[in-house]
């Protein structure tokens, strides 16, 4: 890679470092290329920004607030922020992106849009948006899942969506990728795939980052508004496929004296077993049409990962972070099913915010730093945890 | 000559070639599988290795795949059955894989490896063209392979003209999954293939996806050198105990 080469945007060729790429077969060719050739000419066009300005704002509630937590900054001996992406409609970041491609898959001429989930976020967030603009939409999800995930199956039925399981392999999110990625083979016209984080093939992880960067550059207009400085010295995010702290980087990558954190999901324990650290665990590969770390056997079969919170359970990265890792510029940590859990309820004590388990692991990750009254850190709290209650009603009762 | 230029020298009609999943329905039915195939009249082997998230397949080579994983298959383990086949499979054989295990195995060492069994050719359907040109061709061509890309009814002209230049052995023909049931319209299919012929590539064409019986073959058989059956195979496999008696059975189907 050149060395001035920034951290934020990929090759032509979709390429961060050595991670990207468009690993497809022939038959996604044409969409993926159309895609490609079409997405930034597209997302530049006034009358595209303007309406996605006015939904952002009008539709989702943005700017989401950027938060001074007083208590939990008086615990940690420094001064955190927290950026409300949990006040977005829906309840999570992933509609800043869903919002973006409904708009850019209508003007691609699509009629018919397809996406995976697996905690049922994004397949929320992307149902909510087909219902908007009366597209029809079809969500895959793990048939496990669906057991697992009952409200968010129920919520995406009344938004008008059609919730198909997916029954091949380990029946959870990177099964329901794999059949949302054929259902786009057999039906190469007309519909769009809206992918929920920064992975699959060049241009998505680009795309999607964009579609999220909103969350930093408000950050920066609202933190120089509160401190007087536009720059943090700490971004904290969580990290499954990255689509949360993608956004929430995104601006400040190209910023040395940011420090950027991600936070993985390590599950029982990095060395488990059961875990969903794919810095920590995975070996360079390809998966779902990027070239990235990947969990995976010594014979290059991806493995099953585990993590308490689903939207983590994923046993891939984005490329961006891939690279953001192995070049140095992220500092990656991880948090167990219990650091999160713990952290979870912390906040909601603390502060009065009932956070995702995602979050949570980012909340976790705040002990393992060196924090002074000096630093700025703001956390990227990416969703509600309102989808998590049954989880944190059993810690209740134990 | 390659074994796959040799087989369309002497036969540029009709060539029926046919996928099974390595280590499906058991560990050690590969060969048994592919000896069947051979004594029932199949030109031409594809051997699948399977993966654990195979994009470019349908759900019953996906299920094969999940079996042969189960059984213990890896690409080791599958050189080693490979190590004397030659000495009774005297038909091409390809093998069809996802790039990520030949990426652990090491893509050098594989290609080494294939060749020294006596595989013909490989396909990798996702490699990215830009990539195998800088990457991979020259590796393949050391070792004397042939490597087949797919081209399907979205390919542009342009594109499949591209594709055919980096293939050899043959070019495979993706059908839309409209050839599959008679009740559906074969023409966009039709127009498709008429569009390969015209297009005077260096390569055979076969095409896939879709062939399931007779009637599937004898139509893609019309407009191209042969074709491909997979799923309706592995099918057959699932449904029978027995690997010589179904493969007899089906392959009799098909071409009698």
């Amino acid at each position: 890679m050149n060395e001035t080469q920034s951290y934020i945007s990929p090759s032509p060729q979709g390429y961060y470092g050595r991670f990207g790429g468009a690993y497809i077969p022939e038959m996604l060719h044409r969409n993926v290329e159309e895609l490609k050739t079409r997405y930034l000419e597209i997302m530049h066009e006034a009358e595209f920004q303007r309406e996605y300005q006015q939904l952002l704002q009008d539709y989702v509630g943005r700017p989401t607030p950027l938060y001074f937590a007083g208590l939990l900054s008086r615990k940690y001996n420094t001064n955190l922020f927290l950026k409300r992406e949990d006040l977005c409609h829906t309840g999570a970041h992933k509609i800043n992106n869903t919002v973006g491609q409904i708009l850019l898959a209508l003007r691609l001429g699509k009629k018919r849009i397809i996406a995976e989930t697996g905690a049922g976020q994004h397949g929320v967030a992307t149902a909510t948006v087909c219902a908007l603009k009366g597209v029809e939409c079809i969500v895959y999800m793990g048939e496990k899942d669906i057991e697992r995930q009952a409200p968010n199956v129920a919520r995406m039925k009344m938004l008008g969506a059609k919730v198909i399981p997916a029954v091949s392999g380990s029946k959870t999110l990177k099964d329901a990728t794999n059949e949302a990625i054929r259902d786009w083979i057999n039906n190469p016209s007309d519909t769009h795939y809206i992918i929920g984080s920064v992975v699959g093939p060049h241009p998505y992880p680009d795309m999607v980052a964009r579609f999220q960067s909103i969350i930093s550059k408000e950050t920066r207009w609202q933190l120089k508004e509160k401190t007087g400085t536009e720059l943090p010295t700490h971004v904290v995010a969580c990290v499954g496929g990255g689509s949360n702290a993608a956004g929430a980087f995104y601006h400040f990558l190209d910023e040395p004296s940011v420090k950027i954190i991600a936070v993985e999901a390590a599950g029982y324990g990095i060395d488990s077993g059961m875990s969903a650290a794919t810095t920590r665990l995975g070996k360079e590969g390809v998966l779902h049409g990027s070239r990235s770390l990947v969990m995976q056997t010594e014979d290059g079969q991806v493995t099953e990962p585990h993590s308490i919170s689903a939207g983590l359970d994923y046993p891939g990265i984005g490329p961006m972070h891939a690279h953001l890792f192995e070049s140095g510029r992220g500092q990656f940590l991880s948090a167990t099913d219990e650091e999160a859990l713990k952290a979870s309820f912390e906040v909601a004590k603390l502060e009065g915010i009932i956070p995702a388990l995602e979050t949570g692991h980012a909340f976790a990750a705040l002990d393992q730093l060196s924090l002074t009254m000096e630093d700025r850190v703001v956390l990227c709290l990416s969703g509600r945890g309102d989808k998590d209650l049954a989880t944190y009603m059993k810690v209740m009762d134990a | 000559m390659s074994r796959l230029n040799n087989l369309f020298q002497q036969k540029n009609k009709r060539i029926l070639n046919v996928y099974c999943t390595a280590g499906y329905p058991t560990l050690q039915s590969t060969i048994n599988v592919m000896r069947s195939l051979q004594e029932n009249g199949a030109d031409l082997i594809e051997l699948g290795m399977p993966y654990s998230d195979p994009l470019a397949d349908g759900p019953v080579i996906q299920a094969s795949s999940s079996k042969a994983l189960q059984n213990g298959m890896t690409i080791p383990t599958l050189f080693a059955q490979l190590k004397d086949f030659r000495k009774d499979i005297t038909v091409p054989v390809i093998l069809m894989g996802y790039l990520n295990p030949l990426l652990q195995y090491g893509f050098e060492k594989f290609c080494a490896k294939a060749a020294e069994v006596g595989i013909d050719g490989i396909i990798i359907p996702d490699i990215p063209m830009y990539e195998f040109e800088q990457e991979y061709r020259a590796i393949i061509e050391k070792y004397g392979l042939d490597f087949i890309f797919l081209v399907t009814p979205e390919t542009s002209e342009e594109r499949i003209i591209k594709l055919d230049q980096l293939s050899s052995g043959f070019l495979y023909a993706v059908s839309s999954s409209s050839i599959t049931g008679s009740d559906k319209d074969f023409s966009p299919v039709e127009t498709y293939l008429h569009k390969l012929q015209s297009l005077k590539l260096k390569n055979p064409v076969l095409v896939g996806f879709g062939i399931k019986d007779k009637a599937t073959f004898e139509t893609a058989c019309k407009y191209a050198n042969g074709a491909i059956i997979g799923s309706a195979y592995i099918k057959a496999l699932e449904s029978d105990d027995n690997v010589e008696m179904a493969t007899r059975e089906f392959l009799n189907g098909i071409l009698n």
